[in-house]
């Protein structure tokens, strides 16, 4: 598949971090010690909304090893807490979200009210139910479904509208009205947070961030600090999907324990806390409507949505941006607004909004496909365009067409019926389905350190973080292409703010982003390595560095090979001890503003339907990327399972449960929100169409996170319609709303 | 606690275990239940603990309400050992206990007088990746890599009690094991492949 440059003598397949993953010697945030390391765990709300008129932390106080019990009235005052802008010092920007033990007001079940710091975890966790609060309730609401009915709940709606309106006869027009409830990131790593003032100013913070630079801003901002005074360590983040992709409540609170007691502090979040307190995938509803015509032109497309928020902030995404521009149709209408509950605030989750808005929005497809008797990949086709209907860009690249042929080709699609409910093996109604998916493809600034040693070794800095997907594995390989050099002699280092500014790692944005400075960097120590051989070897002399090339860890001339030096030995020979740089990489230049760029992709799906009761079983998945070019197929591919895997929870089993009637998440545990197990996962296969797409940079890569997902669980609800004639607008897709009343095994 | 031998200790831990395992492993918001304020705080003593872990005797003084999991990562700095649930949900924290699989955040240390304890740290004696480390490698089995030691302990154990003679079974038999990166498919291969070779691990 891979078809570049390299060949096996660079190419060491596994990741590059990967055997300290495997031995247990990779550290993530909560396991780095700390001489008098403190430990602290948040008590919390047992009410949804209200104020704390009293809180009795007396008795906490007096167990054994308890060292504090910080809340509103005895919580040091930080800077960035403060409202009025006015009061802040200079610089200090107000804290964003949920102020951590700042006053008695309680905004959500399961808010922290108050933070046990002691001398062990065992201590500090037998203090909590020792803290005790008296209420004063208020009333509120949780229930999105209730609330969204009444207009005047909704808020900040944003409207598009493209088109005079169809006035084209239609044949066919699919209408429907799609809901997803709550779901949650659920890394396996808990959020946490290890702070230490090493000095009055001066902040030291082990952190699960996927972004080390924005919890430094973030932090730096609240406490009132300089940048440079706060340093942010996240070696290794144990998955995330979005959520560490802001600092949460965990962050303030340590550091504001750590201040207190002038000793380093521990705080993980538990669990049950993973599920209230690090965001989450805003509950949505959307209503969806495509006319055609007998042909299959879309003539019109309304999508209309609403995802909750929280009380105290709005979260917006992209749910309806999709339908904008992913299909060729004159008339497009969108509107879009926000419904503020009593919970926390959402945070963006893998694939965010378009993995929402691809649900209905590829759902309704499938739909319109029955009802105008085409085959769903046809009708696609038909609406196909390489202008983005909505900013008239060319596409920098686009390559659904060589997606759906390989994927229909891969799952069988040709064993599909045409008409629902007709296939049976074995008992099982068995149905096909596919959907496709969509996200932006970026290229921000960022920038890194690169360090040519003279021995031979290159060193590349730069403070992402990675969750997971493997950066340090891609940008090892950016740069060993580059450089044409081994992997083994090349580190690339990161997760650490003192680190040479990079992006959060999200949005499918680190490879382009950070792999255009890897490679423009390695560029540019290539272009300094011909300049000193011309300078100092005399093989070079009168050359020119257009002439030459660095290659096998040596400078050579183009034309005669012959003609070549080491570049151990010419670091030697300038008597450098290295070339160490900082480069800096901007956005997208002009000529790539040309073109609107984003990643595609489609998901094929096998599912089978238990006649007797309903039991929905996935039985094979056939996934395609169009990302550009793959930069590490391994990782890559693990990438897009992965997002399988994430899809098939969405589509099947994913959903956070609140008892309105107190406004607590009664699902909080593994145990009781289902996210998919080994037994769960079919074979999987995974492709990319692997075509380089150079009008978005010069690597020509395009990020996966995102698309691995999106319309992954409108394929499984589709093949589900394939199979049984039942179209569910409503996720998870269970026997229950398939008509079956029970569905044991 | 006044001192005393293994055996009395561990009558004196049960005696009080009851109350304290209520106390300690309860979610909070249950805990109203419990009628709070009728719980005096008394001070926890430690308890002493022989165990030998990755084959080396360790004896130390425990917080009775300690976790083995808590020991390993908190206490002794075995961090290979990971903590996802803390409510034997997610097989994150699995080790071997006297060579079974078992979840180590369920299990308190003094619970565990004189077991042998292997964790990720202690699968192989030598520098040499394990079997099922290296097939981890291969496959990319992974991704953040954070259930990955408690996906290997459970593997090798999968391997060991003969229930990975099938892709089936090998799913059936890591469902204890969650991995929210979807690495589910990889995992199996490697356990497959490991299985395929029949040699002892």
């Amino acid at each position: 598949m891979n078809t570049n440059k390299l060949n096996t003598i660079f190419w060491e397949d596994e990741r590059v971090d990967g055997a300290d993953k495997v031995t247990g010697k990779a550290r993530y945030t909560a396991e780095h010690s700390l001489p008098n390391l403190a430990y602290a765990v948040f008590v919390t709300s047992t009410i949804a909304k209200g104020t704390i008129k009293n809180l009795d932390v007396s008795k906490a106080l007096e167990m054994p090893g308890v060292l504090d019990v910080i809340y509103y009235a005895n919580c040091p005052v930080v800077p960035g807490y403060n409202s009025n802008a006015a009061e802040r010092p200079k610089n200090v920007s107000e804290w964003r979200g949920h102020k951590v033990l700042y006053d008695n007001k309680v905004r959500f079940f399961g808010q922290p009210i108050a933070l046990i710091v002691a001398d062990s975890l065992e201590n500090a966790n037998a203090a909590i139910r020792f803290v005790k609060a008296d209420y004063e309730i208020e009333k509120f609401e949780t229930n999105f479904d209730k609330a969204r009915l009444d207009a005047a709940n909704l808020k900040a709606p944003i409207n598009y509208k493209r088109g005079t309106g169809n006035t084209k006869t239609v044949a066919a027009t699919a209408d429907g009205e799609y809901t997803i409830p709550i779901e949650v990131h659920s890394p396996m790593e808990l959020q946490a947070t290890i702070a230490y003032w090493e000095a009055e100013d001066k902040l030291l913070l082990y952190d699960k961030t996927q972004g080390p630079k924005s919890t430094q801003g973030t932090v730096a901002r609240t406490f009132g600090l300089p940048e440079k005074n706060v340093r942010v360590i996240a070696e290794n983040v144990g998955g995330a999907f979005g959520s560490s992709l802001r600092s949460w409540s965990n962050v303030p609170a340590a550091c504001i324990a750590a201040k207190k007691l002038n000793r380093p502090v521990k705080l993980v979040l538990t669990r049950p806390q993973m599920f209230s307190l690090i965001g989450y995938r805003p509950q949505s509803w959307q209503k969806v409507n495509i006319a055609a015509d007998a042909e299959g032109n879309f003539l019109s497309i309304n999508h209309e949505a609403i995802s909750n928020t929280s009380r105290y902030e709005d979260f917006r995404e992209g749910i309806v941006d999709v339908s904008k521009f992913l299909y060729a149709c004159e008339n497009v209408t969108t509107k879009y607004s926000l419904l503020p509950l009593d919970l926390s605030t959402p945070i963006w989750m893998r694939g965010p909004g378009e993995a929402t808005g691809c649900f209905a929005l590829e759902s309704a497809i499938d739909d319109l496909s029955y009802q105008l008797k085409m085959d769903p990949i046809a009708l696609r086709i038909k609406n196909f365009t390489t202008i983005n209907p909505e900013n008239k860009l060319p596409f920098s690249d686009i390559n659904l067409k060589a997606c759906y042929e390989y994927g229909a080709e891969k799952i069988g699609w040709k064993n599909r019926s045409a008409v629902p409910g007709k296939l049976k093996e074995n008992g099982w109604l068995i149905g096909y389905g596919m959907a496709v998916g969509v996200f932006g493809a970026g290229k921000g600034a960022a920038s890194v350190r690169i360090v040519l040693s003279n021995d031979g070794k290159l060193l590349i800095e730069c403070a992402v973080s990675d969750m997971g997907p493997g950066t340090t594995t891609s940008m090892t390989k950016i740069a060993a292409e580059a450089m044409q050099m081994p992997i083994a002699k090349i580190k690339f280092k990161l997760g650490d703010s003192d680190l040479p500014p990079g992006p959060s790692q999200g949005g499918s944005g680190t490879t382009s982003t950070v792999g255009s400075a890897v490679d423009l960097a390695c560029k540019t120590v290539q272009q300094k390595l011909k300049e000193m051989a011309i300078q100092f070897a005399p093989v070079f002399a009168g050359a020119t560095a257009d002439a030459m090339e660095v290659k096998n860890e040596m400078v050579l001339l183009k034309a005669d090979a012959t003609k070549n030096m080491d570049i151990v030995g010419l670091l030697k020979l300038a008597n450098q001890e290295k070339i160490d740089l900082i480069i800096n990489s901007t956005g997208k230049t002009p000529e790539q503003l040309k073109f609107t760029s984003n990643s595609f992709s489609s998901h094929y799906v096998k599912v089978a339907v238990n006649a007797m009761n309903g039991k929905i079983k996935v039985l094979e998945v056939v996934t395609t990327g169009d990302a550009g070019k793959i930069i590490s197929p391994k990782t890559a591919r693990s990438q897009m399972i992965g997002g399988v895997v994430g899809g098939i929870g969405m589509a099947l089993s994913e959903k956070l449960d609140i008892d309105h009637a107190t406004g607590q998440i009664i699902n909080a545990s593994f145990g009781d929100y289902h996210v998919p197990l080994h037994s769960q996962i079919p074979k999987t296969d995974a492709w990319f169409v692997n075509k380089p797409d150079l009008n978005v940079n010069d690597i020509g890569a395009k990020g996966i996170g995102e698309i691995a997902l999106i319309g992954f669980a409108a394929a499984v609800s589709n093949a589900v319609y394939n199979a049984t004639g039942k179209r569910v607008r409503d996720l998870p897709i269970t026997p229950e709303k398939l008509g079956f009343k029970t569905a044991k095994a | 606690m006044k001192p005393c031998n293994y055996n009395d200790a561990r009558r004196g831990f049960l005696k009080k275990s009851a109350a304290i395992a209520a106390l300690y492993l309860t979610p909070s918001v249950f805990v109203k239940a419990f009628a709070v304020d009728a719980v005096v705080p008394i001070p926890i003593a430690k308890e002493k603990l022989s165990i030998t872990i990755n084959g080396k005797l360790v004896q130390v003084e425990v917080d009775a309400r300690i976790t083995i999991l808590n020991l390993l990562r908190e206490e002794l700095s075995f961090t290979g050992t990971k903590k996802g649930c803390e409510m034997g949900q997610c097989g994150a924290c699995t080790i071997h206990i006297n060579g079974k699989r078992t979840k180590s955040c369920l299990q308190l240390a003094v619970g565990n007088q004189n077991a042998k304890v292997t964790t990720i740290e202690g699968l192989t004696a030598t520098d040499k990746l394990h079997p099922m480390q290296a097939a981890f490698l291969k496959h990319d089995a992974f991704q953040c890599g954070y259930c990955t030691s408690g996906q290997i302990m459970s593997a090798v154990a999968c391997v060991r009690e003969g229930k990975a003679k099938t892709r089936d079974s090998i799913k059936e038999y890591m469902d204890t094991n969650i991995c929210r990166c979807g690495a589910y498919q990889n995992i199996v291969d490697a356990i497959e492949e490991v299985a395929k070779t029949g040699i002892k691990i």
